[in-house]
Protein backbone atom coordinates (compact mmCIF):
# COMPACT_ATOMS: atom_id res chain seq x y z
CA UNK A 1 0.00 0.00 0.00
CA UNK A 2 1.41 3.51 -1.05
CA UNK A 3 1.50 6.53 0.97
CA UNK A 4 -0.96 8.57 -1.22
CA UNK A 5 -3.30 4.77 -0.68
CA UNK A 6 -3.12 5.12 2.95
CA UNK A 7 -4.21 8.77 2.81
CA UNK A 8 -6.81 8.42 0.98
CA UNK A 9 -8.05 5.58 3.22
CA UNK A 10 -7.86 7.85 6.27
CA UNK A 11 -9.92 10.40 4.74
CA UNK A 12 -12.34 8.14 3.18
CA UNK A 13 -12.92 6.79 7.13
CA UNK A 14 -12.83 9.98 7.89
CA UNK A 15 -15.63 10.94 5.46
CA UNK A 16 -17.59 8.29 6.11
CA UNK A 17 -17.68 8.55 10.41
CA UNK A 18 -18.67 12.26 10.05
CA UNK A 19 -21.53 11.03 7.46
CA UNK A 20 -22.83 7.82 10.28
CA UNK A 21 -22.39 10.52 13.19
CA UNK A 22 -24.84 13.53 11.52
CA UNK A 23 -27.33 10.71 9.85
CA UNK A 24 -27.44 9.61 13.72
CA UNK A 25 -27.82 13.37 14.33
CA UNK A 26 -30.92 13.26 12.02
CA UNK A 27 -32.38 10.41 13.58
CA UNK A 28 -32.25 11.12 17.03
CA UNK A 29 -33.96 14.44 16.84
CA UNK A 30 -36.71 13.00 14.67
CA UNK A 31 -37.19 10.21 17.56
CA UNK A 32 -37.17 12.73 19.89
CA UNK A 33 -40.55 14.23 19.06
CA UNK A 34 -42.64 10.85 18.10
CA UNK A 35 -44.65 8.96 21.04
CA UNK A 36 -44.13 6.77 23.14
CA UNK A 37 -41.95 9.45 25.52
CA UNK A 38 -39.66 7.76 27.75
CA UNK A 39 -40.28 9.93 30.72
CA UNK A 40 -38.41 7.88 33.49
CA UNK A 41 -35.83 7.06 31.22
CA UNK A 42 -34.63 10.64 30.48
CA UNK A 43 -34.69 11.54 34.15
CA UNK A 44 -32.10 8.31 34.66
CA UNK A 45 -29.90 9.64 32.26
CA UNK A 46 -30.08 13.52 33.83
CA UNK A 47 -29.26 12.29 36.99
CA UNK A 48 -26.58 9.91 35.48
CA UNK A 49 -25.33 12.97 33.12
CA UNK A 50 -25.66 15.99 36.34
CA UNK A 51 -26.12 14.44 39.32
CA UNK A 52 -23.57 12.23 39.07
CA UNK A 53 -21.05 14.62 37.90
CA UNK A 54 -21.01 17.30 40.19
CA UNK A 55 -17.87 15.76 42.59
CA UNK A 56 -16.04 15.57 39.55
CA UNK A 57 -17.11 19.63 37.97
CA UNK A 58 -16.66 20.38 41.42
CA UNK A 59 -13.31 19.40 42.46
CA UNK A 60 -12.16 20.40 38.38
CA UNK A 61 -13.54 23.73 38.59
CA UNK A 62 -13.03 25.18 41.75
CA UNK A 63 -9.08 24.21 41.73
CA UNK A 64 -9.07 25.95 38.34
CA UNK A 65 -10.02 29.06 39.57
CA UNK A 66 -7.51 28.73 42.22
CA UNK A 67 -4.98 28.06 39.99
CA UNK A 68 -5.65 30.54 37.87
CA UNK A 69 -5.77 32.90 40.35
CA UNK A 70 -2.54 32.06 41.75
CA UNK A 71 -1.41 31.87 38.17
CA UNK A 72 -2.36 35.22 37.14
CA UNK A 73 -1.48 36.89 40.34
CA UNK A 74 2.16 36.00 39.98
CA UNK A 75 2.03 37.63 36.81
CA UNK A 76 0.44 40.46 37.15
CA UNK A 77 2.25 41.40 40.36
CA UNK A 78 5.28 42.03 38.37
CA UNK A 79 3.60 44.68 36.54
CA UNK A 80 1.61 46.10 39.71
CA UNK A 81 -1.87 44.75 38.00
CA UNK A 82 -3.25 42.42 40.84
CA UNK A 83 -6.31 44.60 40.77
CA UNK A 84 -7.60 43.02 37.70
CA UNK A 85 -6.90 38.92 38.97
CA UNK A 86 -10.54 39.04 39.49
CA UNK A 87 -11.67 40.42 36.18
CA UNK A 88 -9.76 37.59 34.63
CA UNK A 89 -10.44 34.67 36.83
CA UNK A 90 -14.33 35.84 36.04
CA UNK A 91 -13.60 36.05 32.41
CA UNK A 92 -11.76 32.65 31.86
CA UNK A 93 -14.12 30.48 33.79
CA UNK A 94 -17.27 32.01 32.37
CA UNK A 95 -16.25 32.09 28.61
CA UNK A 96 -13.91 29.23 28.61
CA UNK A 97 -12.81 26.85 31.32
CA UNK A 98 -15.71 25.96 33.19
CA UNK A 99 -17.51 24.96 29.79
CA UNK A 100 -14.63 23.20 28.02
CA UNK A 101 -13.61 21.33 31.14
CA UNK A 102 -16.74 20.61 32.53
CA UNK A 103 -17.34 18.84 28.38
CA UNK A 104 -14.26 17.01 28.70
CA UNK A 105 -14.80 15.71 32.49
CA UNK A 106 -18.11 14.28 31.39
CA UNK A 107 -16.95 12.81 28.09
CA UNK A 108 -14.42 10.99 30.51
CA UNK A 109 -16.86 10.02 32.53
CA UNK A 110 -20.05 9.73 30.90
CA UNK A 111 -19.10 9.71 27.11
CA UNK A 112 -17.63 6.39 27.75
CA UNK A 113 -19.65 4.27 29.55
CA UNK A 114 -21.86 5.21 27.44
CA UNK A 115 -20.13 4.03 24.52
CA UNK A 116 -19.06 0.47 26.71
CA UNK A 117 -22.71 0.36 27.45
CA UNK A 118 -24.46 0.50 24.34
CA UNK A 119 -21.02 -1.38 22.54
CA UNK A 120 -21.81 -3.91 25.18
CA UNK A 121 -25.45 -4.31 24.37
CA UNK A 122 -24.48 -4.66 20.48
CA UNK A 123 -21.84 -7.40 20.93
CA UNK A 124 -24.35 -9.46 23.27
CA UNK A 125 -27.23 -8.67 20.66
CA UNK A 126 -29.55 -6.68 23.06
CA UNK A 127 -30.24 -4.29 20.36
CA UNK A 128 -31.05 -6.29 17.68
CA UNK A 129 -33.44 -8.00 20.47
CA UNK A 130 -34.64 -4.00 21.20
CA UNK A 131 -35.20 -3.76 17.25
CA UNK A 132 -37.07 -7.28 17.29
CA UNK A 133 -39.37 -6.27 20.12
CA UNK A 134 -40.38 -3.17 17.86
CA UNK A 135 -38.39 -0.53 19.44
CA UNK A 136 -36.06 1.57 18.18
CA UNK A 137 -32.43 1.70 20.10
CA UNK A 138 -32.39 5.33 18.62
CA UNK A 139 -35.17 5.77 20.39
CA UNK A 140 -34.89 4.46 23.41
CA UNK A 141 -31.55 4.60 23.96
CA UNK A 142 -30.08 7.55 22.14
CA UNK A 143 -33.00 10.40 22.67
CA UNK A 144 -32.75 10.34 26.36
CA UNK A 145 -28.80 10.22 26.65
CA UNK A 146 -28.43 13.02 24.45
CA UNK A 147 -31.41 15.12 26.01
CA UNK A 148 -29.31 14.57 29.18
CA UNK A 149 -26.50 15.38 27.24
CA UNK A 150 -27.75 18.82 26.37
CA UNK A 151 -29.77 19.89 29.10
CA UNK A 152 -27.52 18.94 31.98
CA UNK A 153 -24.21 20.24 30.58
CA UNK A 154 -25.07 23.97 30.63
CA UNK A 155 -26.38 23.33 35.19
CA UNK A 156 -22.98 21.76 35.45
CA UNK A 157 -21.39 24.32 33.67
CA UNK A 158 -23.07 27.08 35.60
CA UNK A 159 -21.87 25.26 38.78
CA UNK A 160 -18.69 25.43 37.67
CA UNK A 161 -18.75 29.31 37.02
CA UNK A 162 -19.65 29.76 40.34
CA UNK A 163 -17.26 27.48 42.03
CA UNK A 164 -14.36 28.66 39.38
CA UNK A 165 -15.11 32.10 40.68
CA UNK A 166 -15.13 31.05 44.38
CA UNK A 167 -12.08 29.32 44.27
CA UNK A 168 -10.22 32.27 42.64
CA UNK A 169 -11.86 34.55 45.52
CA UNK A 170 -10.60 32.16 47.92
CA UNK A 171 -6.84 32.39 46.66
CA UNK A 172 -6.73 35.74 45.82
CA UNK A 173 -8.26 37.01 49.13
CA UNK A 174 -7.07 34.61 51.71
CA UNK A 175 -3.85 33.50 50.21
CA UNK A 176 -2.76 36.78 48.30
CA UNK A 177 -4.07 39.09 50.82
CA UNK A 178 -6.42 41.03 48.35
CA UNK A 179 -8.89 43.14 49.90
CA UNK A 180 -12.21 41.53 49.54
CA UNK A 181 -14.50 44.47 48.38
CA UNK A 182 -12.18 45.52 45.68
CA UNK A 183 -11.51 41.97 44.15
CA UNK A 184 -15.30 41.56 44.03
CA UNK A 185 -15.85 44.65 42.67
CA UNK A 186 -13.43 43.79 39.78
CA UNK A 187 -14.15 40.45 38.91
CA UNK A 188 -17.73 41.80 38.14
CA UNK A 189 -16.80 45.23 36.79
CA UNK A 190 -15.80 43.95 33.52
CA UNK A 191 -18.35 40.61 33.64
CA UNK A 192 -21.25 40.88 30.66
CA UNK A 193 -24.29 39.02 30.82
CA UNK A 194 -23.08 38.00 27.19
CA UNK A 195 -19.93 35.95 28.44
CA UNK A 196 -22.20 33.89 31.02
CA UNK A 197 -24.41 32.95 27.79
CA UNK A 198 -21.82 32.54 25.34
CA UNK A 199 -20.65 29.74 27.81
CA UNK A 200 -23.70 28.12 28.55
CA UNK A 201 -24.33 27.99 24.64
CA UNK A 202 -21.18 26.30 24.30
CA UNK A 203 -21.23 23.54 27.08
CA UNK A 204 -25.42 22.69 25.63
CA UNK A 205 -23.34 22.04 22.21
CA UNK A 206 -20.16 19.78 24.23
CA UNK A 207 -23.46 18.20 25.97
CA UNK A 208 -24.99 17.10 22.71
CA UNK A 209 -21.75 16.34 21.22
CA UNK A 210 -20.38 14.08 23.89
CA UNK A 211 -23.71 11.91 24.60
CA UNK A 212 -23.98 11.49 20.85
CA UNK A 213 -20.57 10.39 19.85
CA UNK A 214 -21.01 8.03 22.90
CA UNK A 215 -23.87 6.40 22.10
CA UNK A 216 -23.07 6.32 17.96
CA UNK A 217 -19.20 4.59 18.90
CA UNK A 218 -21.45 2.14 20.67
CA UNK A 219 -24.19 1.35 18.32
CA UNK A 220 -20.93 0.85 15.50
CA UNK A 221 -19.28 -1.65 17.83
CA UNK A 222 -18.41 -5.15 16.31
CA UNK A 223 -15.79 -7.53 17.36
CA UNK A 224 -16.09 -8.71 20.83
CA UNK A 225 -14.97 -7.23 24.15
CA UNK A 226 -11.90 -6.03 22.53
CA UNK A 227 -14.45 -3.74 20.27
CA UNK A 228 -16.17 -2.51 23.59
CA UNK A 229 -12.65 -1.66 24.66
CA UNK A 230 -11.83 0.40 21.21
CA UNK A 231 -15.13 1.96 20.99
CA UNK A 232 -14.73 3.33 24.28
CA UNK A 233 -11.35 4.86 23.94
CA UNK A 234 -12.96 6.55 20.84
CA UNK A 235 -15.70 7.81 21.88
CA UNK A 236 -13.73 9.56 24.29
CA UNK A 237 -11.08 10.80 22.03
CA UNK A 238 -13.03 12.01 19.34
CA UNK A 239 -15.88 13.18 21.33
CA UNK A 240 -12.82 15.16 23.36
CA UNK A 241 -11.09 16.54 19.39
CA UNK A 242 -14.43 17.78 18.37
CA UNK A 243 -15.08 19.38 21.55
CA UNK A 244 -12.14 20.92 21.08
CA UNK A 245 -12.73 21.76 17.44
CA UNK A 246 -15.68 23.48 17.77
CA UNK A 247 -15.59 25.36 20.87
CA UNK A 248 -13.16 27.53 18.81
CA UNK A 249 -15.56 28.22 15.89
CA UNK A 250 -18.36 28.63 18.42
CA UNK A 251 -16.09 30.99 20.24
CA UNK A 252 -15.87 33.10 17.04
CA UNK A 253 -19.40 32.86 15.74
CA UNK A 254 -21.16 33.68 19.67
CA UNK A 255 -17.82 36.19 19.94
CA UNK B 1 -57.17 -13.93 3.29
CA UNK B 2 -56.67 -17.29 1.98
CA UNK B 3 -55.19 -19.24 3.91
CA UNK B 4 -53.28 -21.27 1.93
CA UNK B 5 -50.49 -17.86 1.02
CA UNK B 6 -47.62 -18.56 2.91
CA UNK B 7 -46.74 -17.06 6.13
CA UNK B 8 -42.90 -16.23 4.60
CA UNK B 9 -41.83 -16.28 1.27
CA UNK B 10 -38.29 -15.30 0.35
CA UNK B 11 -37.83 -14.39 -2.80
CA UNK B 12 -34.26 -14.84 -4.88
CA UNK B 13 -32.69 -12.50 -2.09
CA UNK B 14 -28.89 -11.77 -2.23
CA UNK B 15 -26.60 -10.37 0.59
CA UNK B 16 -23.18 -9.32 0.77
CA UNK B 17 -21.53 -8.44 3.86
CA UNK B 18 -18.02 -7.24 4.27
CA UNK B 19 -16.70 -8.50 0.74
CA UNK B 20 -18.49 -11.55 1.34
CA UNK B 21 -21.85 -13.27 -0.65
CA UNK B 22 -23.95 -14.56 2.21
CA UNK B 23 -27.26 -14.97 0.89
CA UNK B 24 -27.09 -16.24 -3.31
CA UNK B 25 -30.36 -16.54 -4.46
CA UNK B 26 -31.82 -17.37 -1.69
CA UNK B 27 -35.75 -19.07 -1.85
CA UNK B 28 -37.37 -20.19 0.83
CA UNK B 29 -41.88 -20.20 1.55
CA UNK B 30 -43.34 -20.91 5.26
CA UNK B 31 -46.75 -22.02 5.60
CA UNK B 32 -49.22 -20.73 7.77
CA UNK B 33 -48.60 -22.38 10.95
CA UNK B 34 -45.61 -24.42 9.48
CA UNK B 35 -42.51 -25.51 11.79
CA UNK B 36 -39.47 -24.56 9.66
CA UNK B 37 -35.86 -25.71 10.48
CA UNK B 38 -33.08 -24.21 8.97
CA UNK B 39 -29.76 -26.15 9.16
CA UNK B 40 -26.46 -25.79 7.85
CA UNK B 41 -23.00 -25.51 9.33
CA UNK B 42 -21.14 -22.47 10.72
CA UNK B 43 -21.30 -18.90 8.76
CA UNK B 44 -23.33 -20.68 5.72
CA UNK B 45 -25.88 -17.65 6.28
CA UNK B 46 -28.44 -18.85 8.57
CA UNK B 47 -28.45 -16.26 11.39
CA UNK B 48 -28.21 -13.73 8.29
CA UNK B 49 -31.12 -15.25 6.89
CA UNK B 50 -33.39 -15.06 10.25
CA UNK B 51 -32.39 -11.02 10.11
CA UNK B 52 -33.82 -10.71 7.04
CA UNK B 53 -36.83 -12.15 7.68
CA UNK B 54 -37.74 -9.79 11.02
CA UNK B 55 -36.06 -6.99 8.86
CA UNK B 56 -33.17 -6.56 11.29
CA UNK B 57 -31.37 -6.73 7.24
CA UNK B 58 -32.14 -5.75 3.81
CA UNK B 59 -31.74 -7.91 0.92
CA UNK B 60 -29.09 -6.22 -1.92
CA UNK B 61 -31.63 -8.30 -4.59
CA UNK B 62 -34.70 -9.72 -4.05
CA UNK B 63 -38.01 -9.62 -1.70
CA UNK B 64 -39.08 -10.59 1.56
CA UNK B 65 -42.80 -11.16 1.96
CA UNK B 66 -44.73 -11.53 5.64
CA UNK B 67 -47.91 -12.37 5.47
CA UNK B 68 -48.59 -10.38 2.30
CA UNK B 69 -46.40 -7.70 2.74
CA UNK B 70 -42.78 -6.67 1.42
CA UNK B 71 -41.33 -5.98 4.36
CA UNK B 72 -38.04 -4.74 2.41
CA UNK B 73 -40.16 -2.10 1.03
CA UNK B 74 -41.35 -0.66 4.76
CA UNK B 75 -39.88 2.65 6.05
CA UNK B 76 -38.56 2.63 9.73
CA UNK B 77 -41.89 3.42 11.26
CA UNK B 78 -43.82 0.83 9.51
CA UNK B 79 -41.33 -1.87 10.06
CA UNK B 80 -41.61 -1.14 13.59
CA UNK B 81 -45.25 -1.68 13.97
CA UNK B 82 -45.09 -4.75 11.60
CA UNK B 83 -42.33 -6.34 14.28
CA UNK B 84 -45.34 -6.90 16.83
CA UNK B 85 -46.11 -9.80 14.92
CA UNK B 86 -42.87 -11.68 15.67
CA UNK B 87 -41.30 -12.98 18.11
CA UNK B 88 -37.40 -13.68 18.05
CA UNK B 89 -35.48 -15.68 20.69
CA UNK B 90 -31.44 -14.67 20.37
CA UNK B 91 -28.23 -17.18 20.74
CA UNK B 92 -27.20 -15.96 24.17
CA UNK B 93 -30.71 -15.39 25.15
CA UNK B 94 -29.91 -11.00 24.92
CA UNK B 95 -31.56 -10.38 27.70
CA UNK B 96 -31.66 -6.65 28.75
CA UNK B 97 -29.20 -7.31 31.59
CA UNK B 98 -29.98 -3.77 33.09
CA UNK B 99 -33.47 -5.12 33.86
CA UNK B 100 -34.69 -8.08 35.90
CA UNK B 101 -36.17 -10.69 34.52
CA UNK B 102 -39.78 -9.30 34.94
CA UNK B 103 -39.10 -6.00 33.33
CA UNK B 104 -37.75 -7.76 30.69
CA UNK B 105 -40.92 -9.46 29.45
CA UNK B 106 -42.79 -6.62 30.74
CA UNK B 107 -40.66 -3.76 27.82
CA UNK B 108 -42.71 -5.21 24.55
CA UNK B 109 -45.82 -5.25 26.57
CA UNK B 110 -45.74 -1.78 28.75
CA UNK B 111 -44.45 -0.42 25.25
CA UNK B 112 -46.72 -1.68 22.69
CA UNK B 113 -50.34 -2.50 25.03
CA UNK B 114 -52.51 -0.44 26.98
CA UNK B 115 -52.43 -2.97 30.22
CA UNK B 116 -52.58 -1.86 34.00
CA UNK B 117 -50.07 -2.92 35.75
CA UNK B 118 -52.02 -5.91 37.28
CA UNK B 119 -52.83 -7.24 33.50
CA UNK B 120 -48.83 -6.88 32.88
CA UNK B 121 -47.97 -8.80 36.34
CA UNK B 122 -50.44 -11.70 34.99
CA UNK B 123 -49.44 -11.73 31.22
CA UNK B 124 -45.98 -12.15 32.42
CA UNK B 125 -46.63 -14.90 34.89
CA UNK B 126 -48.47 -16.84 32.31
CA UNK B 127 -45.59 -16.26 30.26
CA UNK B 128 -43.09 -17.48 32.80
CA UNK B 129 -45.55 -20.50 33.38
CA UNK B 130 -45.40 -21.43 29.62
CA UNK B 131 -41.74 -21.65 29.68
CA UNK B 132 -42.23 -23.87 32.83
CA UNK B 133 -40.03 -21.08 35.13
CA UNK B 134 -42.12 -19.50 37.78
CA UNK B 135 -41.09 -17.46 40.23
CA UNK B 136 -37.91 -16.50 38.78
CA UNK B 137 -39.65 -12.94 37.86
CA UNK B 138 -37.74 -10.69 40.60
CA UNK B 139 -33.85 -12.40 39.53
CA UNK B 140 -31.42 -10.46 36.87
CA UNK B 141 -30.28 -11.87 33.92
CA UNK B 142 -26.94 -12.53 35.18
CA UNK B 143 -28.18 -14.99 38.23
CA UNK B 144 -29.79 -17.57 35.61
CA UNK B 145 -28.14 -20.34 34.33
CA UNK B 146 -27.74 -20.36 29.86
CA UNK B 147 -30.83 -22.80 29.95
CA UNK B 148 -32.98 -20.57 32.11
CA UNK B 149 -31.96 -17.43 30.13
CA UNK B 150 -32.91 -18.95 26.87
CA UNK B 151 -36.45 -19.92 28.42
CA UNK B 152 -36.59 -16.30 29.87
CA UNK B 153 -35.96 -15.10 26.28
CA UNK B 154 -38.49 -17.27 24.43
CA UNK B 155 -41.13 -15.37 27.43
CA UNK B 156 -40.11 -12.13 26.36
CA UNK B 157 -40.77 -13.17 22.80
CA UNK B 158 -43.89 -14.65 23.04
CA UNK B 159 -45.44 -12.23 25.17
CA UNK B 160 -47.39 -10.11 22.73
CA UNK B 161 -48.66 -12.91 21.47
CA UNK B 162 -47.17 -13.07 17.66
CA UNK B 163 -48.14 -14.93 15.08
CA UNK B 164 -44.41 -15.79 13.98
CA UNK B 165 -41.67 -17.18 16.23
CA UNK B 166 -37.86 -17.15 14.95
CA UNK B 167 -35.19 -19.04 17.41
CA UNK B 168 -31.84 -18.41 16.47
CA UNK B 169 -29.60 -21.33 17.88
CA UNK B 170 -31.65 -22.13 20.84
CA UNK B 171 -29.88 -25.14 21.92
CA UNK B 172 -26.31 -23.82 21.19
CA UNK B 173 -23.94 -24.07 23.88
CA UNK B 174 -26.32 -26.19 25.87
CA UNK B 175 -25.80 -29.81 27.39
CA UNK B 176 -27.78 -32.42 25.77
CA UNK B 177 -30.41 -33.26 28.43
CA UNK B 178 -31.41 -29.30 28.78
CA UNK B 179 -31.04 -29.23 24.70
CA UNK B 180 -33.98 -31.78 24.84
CA UNK B 181 -36.02 -29.70 27.45
CA UNK B 182 -35.87 -26.90 25.45
CA UNK B 183 -36.54 -28.36 21.79
CA UNK B 184 -39.85 -30.25 23.87
CA UNK B 185 -40.67 -26.59 25.03
CA UNK B 186 -39.88 -25.04 21.35
CA UNK B 187 -42.73 -27.98 20.27
CA UNK B 188 -45.33 -27.56 23.49
CA UNK B 189 -44.64 -23.42 22.27
CA UNK B 190 -45.59 -23.81 18.39
CA UNK B 191 -48.46 -25.70 19.41
CA UNK B 192 -50.29 -23.92 21.78
CA UNK B 193 -49.71 -20.83 20.67
CA UNK B 194 -50.65 -22.10 16.90
CA UNK B 195 -47.57 -19.93 15.24
CA UNK B 196 -45.75 -19.99 12.57
CA UNK B 197 -41.98 -20.94 13.84
CA UNK B 198 -38.97 -20.93 11.86
CA UNK B 199 -35.77 -22.09 14.14
CA UNK B 200 -32.03 -21.92 12.96
CA UNK B 201 -29.67 -24.73 14.32
CA UNK B 202 -26.47 -27.34 13.82
CA UNK B 203 -27.89 -29.73 15.94
CA UNK B 204 -29.49 -32.65 13.89
CA UNK B 205 -31.12 -34.28 16.80
CA UNK B 206 -33.04 -30.48 17.74
CA UNK B 207 -34.14 -30.08 14.58
CA UNK B 208 -35.44 -33.41 13.57
CA UNK B 209 -37.70 -33.10 17.11
CA UNK B 210 -39.08 -29.67 16.46
CA UNK B 211 -39.50 -30.05 12.21
CA UNK B 212 -42.25 -30.18 10.37
CA UNK B 213 -39.73 -29.40 7.43
CA UNK B 214 -36.16 -29.28 7.66
CA UNK B 215 -34.16 -27.07 5.19
CA UNK B 216 -30.33 -26.83 4.16
CA UNK B 217 -28.49 -24.28 3.68
CA UNK B 218 -24.69 -24.21 2.38
CA UNK B 219 -23.17 -21.73 0.65
CA UNK B 220 -25.97 -19.02 0.77
CA UNK B 221 -28.42 -20.95 -0.75
CA UNK B 222 -31.52 -23.64 0.23
CA UNK B 223 -29.74 -27.32 -1.25
CA UNK B 224 -32.30 -29.45 0.07
CA UNK B 225 -35.76 -29.56 1.60
CA UNK B 226 -38.26 -31.98 2.76
CA UNK B 227 -40.13 -33.50 6.20
CA UNK B 228 -37.66 -35.33 8.36
CA UNK B 229 -38.08 -38.50 6.92
CA UNK B 230 -37.51 -37.79 3.51
CA UNK B 231 -34.51 -35.49 4.38
CA UNK B 232 -32.82 -38.33 6.39
CA UNK B 233 -33.07 -40.38 3.63
CA UNK B 234 -31.49 -37.62 1.27
CA UNK B 235 -28.88 -38.81 -1.36
CA UNK B 236 -27.33 -35.36 -1.41
CA UNK B 237 -23.46 -36.13 -0.44
CA UNK B 238 -23.81 -32.40 1.78
CA UNK B 239 -26.78 -33.21 3.95
CA UNK B 240 -25.74 -37.16 4.72
CA UNK B 241 -21.83 -35.45 5.94
CA UNK B 242 -23.87 -32.73 7.63
CA UNK B 243 -26.13 -35.60 9.50
CA UNK B 244 -23.32 -38.14 10.41
CA UNK B 245 -20.98 -35.04 11.27
CA UNK B 246 -18.12 -36.16 9.19
CA UNK B 247 -14.78 -35.14 8.55
CA UNK B 248 -14.46 -35.84 5.10
CA UNK B 249 -16.79 -34.99 2.11
CA UNK B 250 -18.25 -31.68 -0.01
CA UNK B 251 -18.63 -30.10 2.92
CA UNK B 252 -14.69 -30.01 4.47
CA UNK B 253 -13.59 -29.90 0.69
Amino acid sequence: MNLLERIGRVFLRLFEETGLWFGMLGRTFLWTFRPPFEGGEWLRQMVRVGVDSIPVVFLTTMFTGMVMALQTYIGFHRVHAENFVGSVVGLAMLRELSPVLVGLMVTGRVGSSMAAEIGTMRVTEQLDALEALATDPVQYLFVPRVIAGIVMLPLLTILGDALGVGGGYLVGVKLMGANPVVYQQNTYQFLHMNDVWSGLIKSAFFGLILTLTGCVRGYYTSGGAEGVGRATTAAVVSASLIILFTDFFLTKLLF
Amino acid sequence: MADDTPMISMQHVDKTLGGRKVLDDMSIDVARGEALVIVGGSGVGKSVTLKHIIGLMKPDRGSVIIDGEDIGAMKPVELNRFRRKFGMSFQEGALFDSMSVFENIAFPLRRHTKYTEKQIHERVDECLDLVHLPGVSSKRPSELSGGMRRRVGFARAISLKPQILLFDEPTTGLDPVISDVIAELIVEMDRTLNTTTVTITHDMKVAFKIADRVAMLYKGRIVEEGTPEVFQQSTNPIVQQFIEGRAEGPLTE
